[in-house]
């Protein structure tokens, strides 16, 4: 079985694997809490060697978004955020950081730009792939054949509800890397990991050959550290926000360095 | 939609294929309907209204009369019915007005189920006294406070609630929207009201209705109405949208009269959403909760579309008037949602000949908005009331 032919999303992740046995993908969404405020997180993940970089593009009806990251879309939007503002930051990240950035957001924003110029803006940005929670597969298949004229990988999404042949149709789709997630809900509860999730990432792992994700309730250091062995990549989301509000700009920092410390 | 209810939407599609597909299952909900809520409901001729416009005969649907009140019921203990079928033992659902949240709550007392429901922290204030009978009917009611805390966000909510619980809850959703098949199975339900209305027509009018005026929410009474007479070409089905304090003024939920709302795809359907040019959701406006929202249904849109069904509008202020007018005139009080099909109604009745019948889905009762008819009505003597209970309590 093959997945579609590499894309340099891809082959720039396997490149690190080569080097590291955990990749770790962290995540903010602009304009929250402010734009000064994304900037110096991004300077902080670069420093502490953070992997891969989301940015999600505020919606109004977030549905698979926990209570912390709806607070910080709604409130980013309240501030006025919008594309031009989003594709003019990443932009900047993407021509000052190293780290390649993914695009993540809901399907509305993209039906509503038209998906030859999401795909075209995401390109021009220098961005190198998207996540959109709300869009199926089978919605899925002209945008996906856009993104691969522009060298821009569709990240899918894997959940344990799945069932097996539904993993696969969605493995043979699969580019870039998989988003898994390693229980049902939204984002921002903790998981116990101990919890089925090697089961489930066996069954991903058997779906698809590139590299495995594994998100939602990734907090720690310590959960890091514990997705060694059951995916290529950690993702780390609402935990940062939080980090963010509660130890501040050097806590932070460190928050994101011992996360990096534990993929090495 | 999630890929996380991926399994869960299609084992509620085989669970409502396997049921369409049992020519048992529509009997047992019509007799279940029959000896629980009260129906068939019936066709009421108007003649104090009919007299007062001077031009169609009006006829009224008497959803009002379904038990709780409301034509939400249909749906509710149609879906209480797939949920045996399926097993689950808890249910969840969202609600507006509440009226949708007290058919869901009505239904769980009565199969035995667990029950959450979610509601727009506005909408609780706007509708204490549904929130009050939820919780006398066992269910937990939760507050959404996100977003602009009214319909769409406890849609949200209780989507969220789902993406974690679907293992032993089902989702009642109250309306013709949402993922598949939800849009196609509330309508299946709620085509009772359609049926039952065709039939009556024909025996009390001893015709089929010129034009039929439903209100449009999410548009779940108006699909059920309508599908009754979708085959009836020469019926005129006319959907009447919350103008609120008038289209120009921005603060209104016509998607579709208004001409302002644009296709998109969000809560996990596609339709006609009221939203700006990037796609953001706008806030919406109507003295009625149960209208406030920013889509409809699909397959009101493509009807739309089609040019089968014609949507007008009506605002806050002549909402009130209808409801003033059908309380002296004909001793019934519609809900607030249910006097814009009035509002819509009344304004085309004397343009057309005594010869024409029109049939309005009256989808409920007033009774649950006395807070804001009387607001609305500057009725002082329950002002006192409320002020003299206050202090009572606060004594």
């Amino acid at each position: 079985m093959s997945a579609v032919p590499g894309t340099s999303l891809e082959s720039h992740l396997r490149g690190r694997l080569e080097d590291k046995p955990l990749l770790l993908m962290t995540h903010l969404v602009v304009g929250y809490p402010s734009l000064e405020a994304n900037w110096t997180m991004l300077e902080a993940m670069d420093a502490a060697g953070v992997d891969l970089v989301e940015l999600q593009l505020p919606f109004s009806e977030p549905i698979a978004d926990g209570p912390a990251f709806v607070k910080a879309n709604h409130d980013a939007i309240e501030a006025g955020m919008g594309w031009e503002v989003y594709f003019d930051f990443a932009a900047r990240a993407a021509a000052r950081f190293s780290f390649p950035i993914v695009f993540m957001g809901y399907y509305n924003s993209v039906f509503q730009m038209g998906a030859q110029r999401y795909c075209a803006r995401l390109a021009e940005a220098g961005m190198k792939g998207f996540i959109l929670p709300d869009l199926p597969l089978e919605e899925a298949s002209q945008l996906t054949a856009l993104a691969r004229e522009h060298d821009l990988s569709p990240v899918f999404i894997m959940s344990p509800t799945n069932s097996q042949e539904r993993l696969n149709e969605i493995g043979r789709q699969a580019s870039g890397f998989v988003y898994c997630t390693a229980r049902r809900g939204v984002t921002g509860r903790k998981t116990d990991l101990s919890q089925g999730v090697a089961e489930f990432m066996q069954r991903c792992r058997t779906a698809t050959p590139v590299p495995l994700g594994l998100g939602f309730g990734i907090r720690t250091a310590a959960d890091v550290r514990n997705v060694r062995g059951l995916a290529d990549i950690a993702i780390v989301g609402t935990a940062g926000l939080d980090a963010w509000q509660e130890l501040g700009e050097e806590g932070y920092r460190l928050f994101m360095k011992g996360l990096v410390a534990e993929t090495c | 939609m999630p890929e996380v209810l991926h399994e869960t939407l299609a084992e509620l599609r085989d669970a409502f294929d396997d049921a369409r597909r049992d020519p048992s299952f529509w009997n047992s909900y019509v007799a279940l309907m029959a000896n629980y809520a009260g129906r068939p409901t019936p066709v009421t001729y108007c003649d104090n209204l009919t007299r007062r416009f001077g031009g169609a005969r009006i006829y009224v649907k008497r959803e009002d009369l379904n038990h709780t009140g409301a034509h939400k019921a249909n749906n509710v203990m149609g879906q209480g019915l797939l949920v045996q079928r399926m097993g689950k033992r808890r249910v969840i659902a969202e609600t507006g007005a509440g009226q949708h949240g007290v058919a869901t709550a009505t239904m769980a007392a009565r199969l035995g189920l667990e029950c959450t429901i979610y509601m727009g922290a506005e909408d609780v204030e706007r509708q204490h006294p549904n929130v009050f009978w939820m919780r006398q009917l066992g269910a937990e009611v939760v507050a959404v406070t996100d977003g602009t805390r009214t319909l769409k966000d406890a849609i949200n909510a209780a989507l969220r609630d789902w993406a974690d619980s679907m293992a032993d809850t089902h989702y009642v959703l109250g309306t013709v929207c949402g993922p598949h098949p939800f849009p196609e199975l509330v309508t299946y339900f709620q085509t009772i009201i359609g049926y039952e209305a065709r039939r009556q027509m024909l025996e009390v009018a001893g015709t089929l209705p010129s034009r039929v005026y439903a209100c449009v929410g999410g548009g779940s009474n108006a699909s059920g109405i309508f599908t009754g007479f979708l085959d009836d070409p020469a019926v005129e089905l006319v959907g009447v949208e919350a103008a609120g304090k008038g289209i120009a003024t921005g603060q209104h939920a016509a998607r579709l009269a208004g001409g302002q709302g644009r296709t998109g795809v969000a809560q996990g359907y596609k339709t006609v959403f009221l939203q700006n040019e990037e796609g953001l959701m706008r806030d919406t406006h109507s003295v009625a909760a149960g209208l406030d929202y920013i889509g409809v249904g699909p397959m009101l849109a493509h009807l739309h579309q089609q040019g089968r069904v014609r949507f007008e509008s009506a605002t806050d202020a002549e909402v009130v008037d209808a409801l003033r007018v059908t309380m002296r005139s004909e001793g019934i009080i519609p809900a607030l949602e249910s006097a814009h099909a009035f509002a819509g109604a009344f304004r085309e009745a004397s343009g057309l000949s005594s010869d024409d019948t029109i049939l309005i889905n009256q989808s409920g009762r007033g009774d649950k908005d006395i807070f804001t008819v009387a607001d609305a009505l500057g009725d002082e003597g329950w002002v006192d009331f409320i002020r003299h209970k206050a202090e009572g309590y606060a004594r």
